[in-house]
This record gives structure tokens, sequence and C-alpha cells, in this order.
């Protein structure tokens, strides 16, 4: 058998099945994630904050007043919903973080500390296509994460402190559809905000053959991001640090809804995304895998 | 070129200061099962990742299946089965679930086929009992097993083999020996390292040998056989004489030496007969004081090439 006869028959198949074939390392990558016990432990960990914060409401008899405790919080027994946001505000600074930089972290020195990376690159997966695969799904995991404790904040409020109306920041009332749009846009806006971190993983995670190396820098660079955000003589850096808009988010509850903290995380966590990415793609695309 | 399934011209990678892969000048006929021997460490998985573009070479060039690598990996690879430095899988996904995703890897793969072509690399290796198994449940000699699968989940031109049968029970030895074989009668060229030369003797056509970095022999087992065979040694004060009786009669390898107390000649026999040796030294008047003939195993040839130490080479 020549060597040139398969080809020709697999590059006309390939042209038409390529289509098909593009999502089909990401299907492969999307249960590899989500089965995993340990994401799904990961998941479980961020639902509880949710039913944390319900449980330790519903025991006590005294309502928070105004201003006590987390954001948010008083407004629970308004509307249950609000348990979803309080969790959201709580998780941002370290908890989300942290799945974050797990699932980031993992995902190229995972493949590599288990000598995975290079039967996928033999397959051959090619390396541009695999770290495109591996970014979707942890970009992917960025918005779960929070939306599966959002979910469950909702469900869980909703359940205990019923449903009602509830005062924007500006004063205003939203109903209870309005509350939920208004907290699934926060969601979506914490989502977003891990991105920039999370691409900043991946880059670190091609460095390495050492997942856990890799989770620990990720979840150090946003520790050293947040406390380096609290300092005010280096306020001129903080509009670069990728944790910046982190708890920016009030906007989004006023009525109407200003949009300029969405726009700026959007364009922070594009920018961290773009650089860190490029970083990644050079880097794995060059290196040698010799584990 | 063609006639090639592997062929590289000086071949080199360098880790810092350290030549790993020195100027190596491969040739893998196509249809051969080329056996890749060489102590531990002493490059040939480094060579097998340079070819499969796992890492890249400081120098020199390489072809696989005719084309040249690594730019034309990806139309390459989907042509090449491999296993390289042990298997590898994750722990927490059943065997069947393991050669699943890579298959998925591989785009050129047909997905409405998968699960059969899983079924069949799963029954060739004989794992079938042990498909839906957690791959860290799995034994050394299974996970092996199920690597040498996930390079047969489809047909391929090229399997390139390292170490297969590590951690293989003698059962186990028996049939990898037995899937090579067949591996190569239905046409693949089979490229198989080893530091275990009962098991390239037993089923390789060619031989290279890998010693420090170097390629220090290369071609059919048959040269390598005759290569080694036997030897004589005359002990005779008349060395001169024994040289050019010796190389009259063919012999090749001629090397004048010092035995024990006293100069002696040492060469390879060939198809020569002994007692036409001793005759043919007589008939020279040559002084015949000592006349011994030696077997030179294939191993005697091997650790000739690759030094005796035990040490790996650093």
């Amino acid at each position: 058998m020549s060597p040139g006869e398969p080809q020709k028959a697999r590059t006309a198949d390939a042209s038409t099945a390529r289509s098909v074939a593009g999502g089909r390392l990401l299907r492969s990558e999307v249960l590899l994630l989500f089965r995993r016990r340990r994401t799904v432990g990961l998941l479980a960990a961020l639902v509880a904050i949710p039913v944390l914060i319900a449980v330790a409401l519903e025991l006590t008899s005294t309502p928070p007043a105004p201003g006590d405790g987390p954001p948010f919080i008083d407004q629970v027994t308004q509307s249950g919903v609000f348990v979803a946001a309080t969790s959201l505000v709580v998780a941002i600074p370290l908890f989300l973080p942290l799945t974050v930089a797990v699932v980031a972290g993992d995902s190229i020195a995972g493949e590599a500390g288990q000598g995975t990376l290079r039967y996928l690159l033999l397959a051959p997966a090619g390396r541009t296509r695999l770290l495109a695969v591996k970014s979707t799904v942890v970009l992917a995991f960025c918005l779960v994460a929070p939306a599966v404790m959002a979910g469950a904040g909702m469900l869980l409020g909703s359940v205990l402190f019923g449903v009602g109306d509830a005062a924007s920041l500006s004063g205003e009332r939203l109903d209870t559809s309005d509350l939920v749009a208004r907290i699934g846009l926060l969601t979506l806006f914490v989502g977003i905000a891990m991105m920039g971190l999370a691409c900043i993983g991946v880059f670190v995670s091609t460095l390495t053959d050492v997942p856990v190396g890799a989770m620990a820098a990720t979840i150090i660079v946003a520790i050293a991001s947040q406390i380096l955000g609290g300092l005010s003589q280096l306020d001129w850096l903080h509009p670069w640090l990728p944790t910046y808009t982190w708890l920016e988010f009030a906007d989004l509850l006023r009525s109407p809804i200003v949009w300029d903290s969405f726009r700026d995380n959007l364009a922070l966590q594009a920018g961290y995304a773009a650089v860190f990415l490029s970083l990644a793609w050079a880097r794995l695309t060059t290196k040698d895998v010799l584990s | 070129m063609t006639d090639l399934a592997v062929a590289t011209e000086g071949l080199t990678k360098r880790f810092g200061s350290q030549t790993v892969v020195n100027a190596v000048d491969l040739a893998v006929p196509s249809g051969a099962v080329y056996g890749f021997l060489g102590p531990n460490g002493s490059g040939k998985t480094t060579t097998l990742r340079l070819l499969l573009g796992l890492a890249s070479a400081d120098e020199g060039e390489a072809r696989v299946l005719g084309q040249e690598v690594p730019r034309s990996l990806a139309r390459v690879l989907p042509d090449v089965g491999a296993l390289v430095e042990g298997p590898a899988f994750y722990p927490y996904l059943s065997g069947e679930d393991n050669l699943a995703r890579l298959d998925a890897a591989d785009r050129t793969t047909d997905a409405r086929t998968r699960a059969t072509r899983v079924a069949v690399a799963l029954h060739r290796v004989g794992l079938t009992a042990a498909a839906g198994k957690r791959a860290k449940a799995y034994s050394l000699g299974m996970k092996q097993r199920l690597g040498i699968a996930s390079a047969l989940l489809r047909p391929r031109s090229l399997l390139v083999l390292d170490e297969p049968t590590n951690g293989l029970d003698p059962q186990g030895t028996r049939e990898v020996r037995a899937l090579v074989r067949s591996l190569a009668e239905d046409g693949s060229t089979v490229l198989v390292s080893s530091h275990l030369l009962a098991e390239v003797e037993q089923i390789c056509s060619h031989v290279g040998v890998m010693s420090r970095g170097s390629l220090v022999a290369q071609g059919t087992l048959a040269e390598f056989r005759a290569e080694s065979g036997q030897h004589v040694q005359v002990d005779t004060p008349d060395v001169d004489d024994t040289v050019a009786v010796l190389a009259d009669l063919g012999l090749t390898q001629i090397v004048p030496t010092i035995e024990g107390d006293g100069p002696a000649v040492r060469a390879v026999l060939g198809d020569q007969e002994p007692e036409r040796v001793v005759a043919a030294l007589v008939a020279r008047e040559v002084r015949v004081r000592g006349f011994a003939v030696s077997h030179v195993s294939l191993e005697d040839r091997f650790v000739s090439l690759t030094g005796e130490g035990f040490d790996v080479a650093g």
C-alpha cells in the first residue's frame, strides 16, 4: 500500500466531515470536564454557598439590618431570589476564582502531567485546535459556575423566603421577572469577570506539566491582583488589573440599567483573554512535549 | 526515498549542552519490521518524538511516509499509530471511553464507526472483558495493551511502538509479537523500539542500534547475524602470515591481538569451515599454538556496539 492512496481518499472524506469533526473534540472535552467527579465537586461546593446563606437566614429570627453583612442579604426577606445575588458577591473574591483556577490550571498541564497530551497530539488533535477547544471549555466553565450557584440560590431562596417585589438601587420597584432578569445579568457579569483570570490560567497551564502548580499560580494571580487593587498608592495601575471590574456590578441593579460597567468588564476581560490566549498559543505550538 | 517509510538525515536534538540525538540517519523501508535497539537513555524515545512532531529537531530533516515532518504532520499522523514512552490515559475514564476520546481528537475519523472500531481494537489486544472498567483499575500490562489498542483504532501505514512489551507477562509478550507480525503481514511498516534483544531478534526484519545519541549500526537482521555468527581465534607468533591466510580464505574483520601472554589473530568465520582454515594455516607453515571457534551472539554484537557498562549514558 502506498502511503499516498489513503491520504487522497481521506482528504475528500475529511472536507465533507470537517464541520462535524470540528465540534467533535469540543463535545468530548465538555463531557470530560463536566462528567469528572472533581468538577461536579467544585460545582457542589459552589452550591453550598447559597445553601449556607439561606439556611443561616432561615434559622435566625432577626432579619439582617440594611448595610449589615454582605450586599443584598437584607433584601432576601423581600424576595428570596436575592440569595443568589448575595452568594455571587460573597464568592467573587476567592471561592469562584479558586474553582476557575482549578479548571484553567488543569487544562493543558493536566493532560501533560498524565501523558495524554502526547496522545492527543499524536491523534492528531492539532496544537492550535486543542488550545481552542480547551480555552472554549474553560471559558464555558466561567459562565457555568456562577450560573449553577445563582440557579441554586434563586430556587432555594424563593422556596424558603418566597418571591416579591424589591427596590432597585435607584429606588424603583422591580417585580419578580425583572429581578430574575437582573440577577441573570449579574451572573453573566460575574462569569465574564472570571474570564481574564481563566485565560491567564490557561497560559500558565501551558508552561508546566504539574497541574497543581498551574492552579496555585493562577489563584495567586487573583489574590495578588486584589491586594494591589486595594492599595490606593497604586491607583494608576488599578484599571489594568484583571480583578478591577470584579465588584463593579452595582450599575446592573439600577433602573434603568447603566451599562458602562458591563462594557468595561467586557473590554478588560477581552483584553486579558487576547493577550494570554496568544501567549498560550505561542507557547503550546512551539513547546517540546516530553512528558 | 518513497520506498522508505521513515527516513531521517542528520537528525539532531540538544537539551541544553547535551546532544541527545546526534546526526541520526534512520532508514526504515516500507513494509519492514524495524527493531530500534539501544540501552536505556540512548536517545531512542527522543528520536521517535522528533519523528512524530512531539519535539522539534535542532538540525536535520525527517520524512515519514514520504512527507516532510514536522511540516506535514497533520496529514501524516492519521496514518501513524503510536505508543510513545508508555501508555497514558485518563484514569477516571473507562478503557473504552479513553479510546473514544482519542478517536474524537482525530478529525479524520468517522464518528459513526467509532464504537465498532473501538470494540475491534479492544478485542485485538484482548481487553474486551475490561472495556468498561476505569483505566486506573488496569494493571500495567492492561494499560500497555490499551495503549497498543489506541494505535490500532484505524488501519495505519506506520506503527511506532516504543517498548511495546514493557510490563507484559510472557503470554502478553507473545501476543504482542504475534500482533506485530500480523500487522506487518497486513502491509503496515512497524518501527518498534526495545532494549530487549531477544524480542527484536524474533520479530524484526531490520535493526538499528542507538548508542549515546548516535545510530551506530543499521541494516537487515540477516546482515547483523552474518556479522555475529562464528568467530575464530588463532594463537600464533606468525601474525602477518596468519592474517594473509585468513584473508585469502575470505574471512572478515581480521584483527591481530594479544591473547594471554602471546600474539593471536581473531576473525569472523563467515561460511568458511574451521577445518579448512586449520589446513590452510598448516600448509603455509604457520605455527599454530591454539585454535578456537566461538559463537558470537547478537547480544555480544549489541554490547560491542553500545558499550559494556551497566550505567545509563549520562
